[in-house]
């Protein structure tokens, strides 16, 4: 797991005078599986692309088994790539799709038949070899996609968005598929979404980018419990994140009260920003708590509410499974583990108050991250 | 009467003129001109007029035509089809920019066109000549070959490409394996559309020809302006129309049938 495949040095790039990619450095083992994570425009699928071969960086280097790829074409790349809108070609049917790169590359018709059938029952079309491609289904394009670009044999295969056109359930399917897929097959997969949940269950590690620039690489445990910075807390799940002072090591005041936490290493009285997650907050009686405050909104989420609270007018979520009425005066218990210490970063103040939050806001924004990117 | 009935015979209004039209103007002159193919002066039933077209100097004036209506659509092939990728890979404002310089000239008059190419023929030092009229009918037919090739271009998706590239192919295999046989569609309905009038046209060849050689279209206004014998005329019309219809058939068996390609079909 060790032996770096892939590398990525210093690589930036510009379209018509907007930096895309700005001094991006990262490297890939063999056999892991990697996901570029990012809103719309941050510059993951240029940074697949450049792997791929599509887009030639302006400054910087792409090594593959420490050979350097600039100057190499797509044709002879080990990577393979699969594509959002799937680009099966539609006036082939699956049995030629998958048999495509083979023929390319002269294969004989013996060991085109071997592989197509190996591929096809690996993404279990086994029985569509004379379909066309305008009969299947998303799900079904998506996997003769698959098929198509590992019969080639690559060391890398290259996911762009791939699970974006499929319902909610039969991403989840998919998801797990691909897992599968890619151990069974031993390779490195190199996946772009902007799915954090897609993201976390399925990496070995997680590649945080925004404007351009990588903000955090871990494990998605690393990247979930210790954010290096209000925008990957912000975009990893739900954090309420706070304006505090390291007071000393193992001590942080924020909202008016002094927390014991994990956190050292900072200046004594350092400006920081404090993330705590939703779920990490326990509700107690206002006697009992660190914290006050009154609770302005409850959504019943299935596992858990999710309730609003107003702490000294800063708007906190959190996640309880105890109803709490909207109007209720309530205590906060937070566990020193629970609470996250960032240095202050460009992102500080953006993220992190639900003050404006609503359910529709949410959605619309979602649906917009949908729309584009690139 | 039934809301059902009301509509039907709302969707009969609409469409008597078109009906009435046709009947006068399409109808009726192709009963004429079947009625003249097997009639003689007189009115009288005769197979004469068919007949007629076997002889040695008729047959070659129709090989004459299908051959240089096949070179000049060869020729637009060879010319519009890169000129239609090209167009597609352009900018929006280079794409107008194109699309506006083909189109110029089709907004000439058709006769003071023609007449230009014939100046131009003859300072290049080839007027009247089969080249000349193949020039000529390359010039006003080349649009017509490239705007379907270029629209069936222009609706591929550009990962299709990049997905042959990277499953291993070069530059020029990509364009071989994929471009070509996803554009066939509109090949085959600019083949079409480029074809059928220049194997009917006549005053391109007469003029850019010099009447050096007689194609199917001249032969035809001849028998009709000048002797007036149309029953021959006639019975060449029949069988111009023959020709058009058997290489259209011929030509949709290389498109499948839901495809746009077949855009006279």
């Amino acid at each position: 797991m060790n032996n770096v495949l892939l590398r990525l040095k210093d690589i930036s790039v510009k379209f018509d005078n907007e930096q895309i990619l700005d001094n991006v450095s990262l490297e890939i083992c063999d056999k892991e599986f990697v996901t570029l994570l990012g809103p719309s425009g941050c510059g993951k699928t240029t940074t697949l692309r450049i792997i791929a071969g599509f887009i030639s960086p302006d400054k910087g280097e792409v090594y593959f088994d420490n050979a350097l790829m600039n100057n190499v074409p797509p044709h002879k790349r080990p990577v393979n790539t699969i594509f959002q809108k799937y680009a099966l070609f539609p006036n082939l049917n699956v049995y030629e799709n998958v048999a495509f790169g083979l023929r390319v590359k002269k294969a004989s018709e013996d060991e085109i038949r071997r592989t197509v059938h190996d591929m096809l029952s690996m993404v279990n079309l086994l029985g569509f070899e004379k379909r066309d491609i305008s009969t299947l289904s998303g799900g079904q394009q998506q996997r003769v996609a698959i098929a198509r670009a590992l019969a080639v044999g690559p060391r890398v295969l290259l996911l762009d968005e791939p699970l974006g056109a499929l319902d909610l359930k039969l991403r989840k399917d998919m998801q797990v598929e691909l897992k599968n897929i890619q151990q069974r097959m031993g390779i490195t997969f190199i996946y772009v979404t902007h799915d954090q949940e897609e993201a976390l269950s399925m990496s070995d590690r997680v590649v945080v980018m925004n404007d351009g620039v990588i903000q955090q690489i871990g494990t998605p445990e690393d990247i979930y419990n210790e954010p290096i910075n209000a925008f990957v807390a912000d975009f990893i799940g739900e954090s309420n994140i706070v304006d505090g002072v390291m007071l000393e090591d193992y001590k942080a005041s924020f909202s008016g009260h002094v927390f014991e936490c994990l956190d050292k290493g900072f200046k004594n009285g350092e400006a920081v920003d404090v993330v705590v997650r939703p779920e990490d907050v326990d509700v107690v009686s206002p006697e009992e708590g660190m914290l006050r405050g009154i609770v302005t909104s409850v959504t019943f989420k299935g596992v858990h509410f999710e309730i609003i609270v107003d702490i000294g007018g800063f708007k906190w979520m959190i996640q309880t499974t105890d109803f709490q009425p909207v109007g209720a005066n309530i205590g906060l218990y937070i566990e020193p583990d629970a609470i996250h210490i960032m240095k202050k970063s460009e992102y500080s103040g953006i993220y992190g108050d639900y003050s404006s939050y609503s359910e529709d806001f949410d959605n619309l924004s979602n649906a917009g991250e949908e729309l584009e990117d690139e | 009467m039934s809301r059902r009935g009301g509509r039907h015979l709302l969707q009969k209004l609409i469409s008597a003129p078109y009906i009435v039209w046709s009947v006068i103007f399409v109808v009726f002159p192709l009963f004429m001109v079947i009625y003249y193919t097997f009639t003689d002066g007189n009115g009288k039933f005769t197979m004469s007029n068919l007949a007629e077209l076997g002889t040695s100097e008729n047959v070659s004036v129709m090989m004459i035509s299908i051959a240089i209506a096949l070179i000049a659509t060869v020729a637009c092939l060879v010319v519009g089809y890169p000129l239609a990728y090209l167009i597609s890979k352009m900018s929006n404002s280079g794409r107008n920019a194109m699309m506006l310089l083909m189109m110029l000239p089709m907004w000439v008059n058709f006769v003071i066109r023609t007449n230009a190419i014939y100046i131009l023929t003859e300072a290049l030092g080839f007027s009247e000549t089969y080249t000349a009229a193949v020039v000529g009918m390359v010039y006003n037919f080349l649009p017509y070959m490239v705007l379907p090739i270029y629209s069936a271009i222009s609706k591929l998706d550009n990962s299709l490409f990049e997905a042959a590239y990277d499953l291993g192919c070069t530059k020029f295999a990509v364009l071989r394996k994929v471009l070509f046989p996803l554009s066939m569609p509109g090949v085959v309905s600019g083949i079409t559309m480029v074809f059928v009038p220049s194997i009917s046209t006549f005053y391109i060849s007469q003029k850019l020809g010099g009447g050096m050689f007689a194609t199917v279209g001249d032969k035809i206004e001849g028998l009709f302006m000048l002797t007036n014998n149309y029953n021959l005329g006639s019975a060449f019309s029949i069988i111009l129309l023959v020709l058009i219809i058997i290489s259209m058939a011929i030509m949709s068996k290389f498109t499948t049938d839901d495809d746009e390609g077949g855009l006279l079909l």
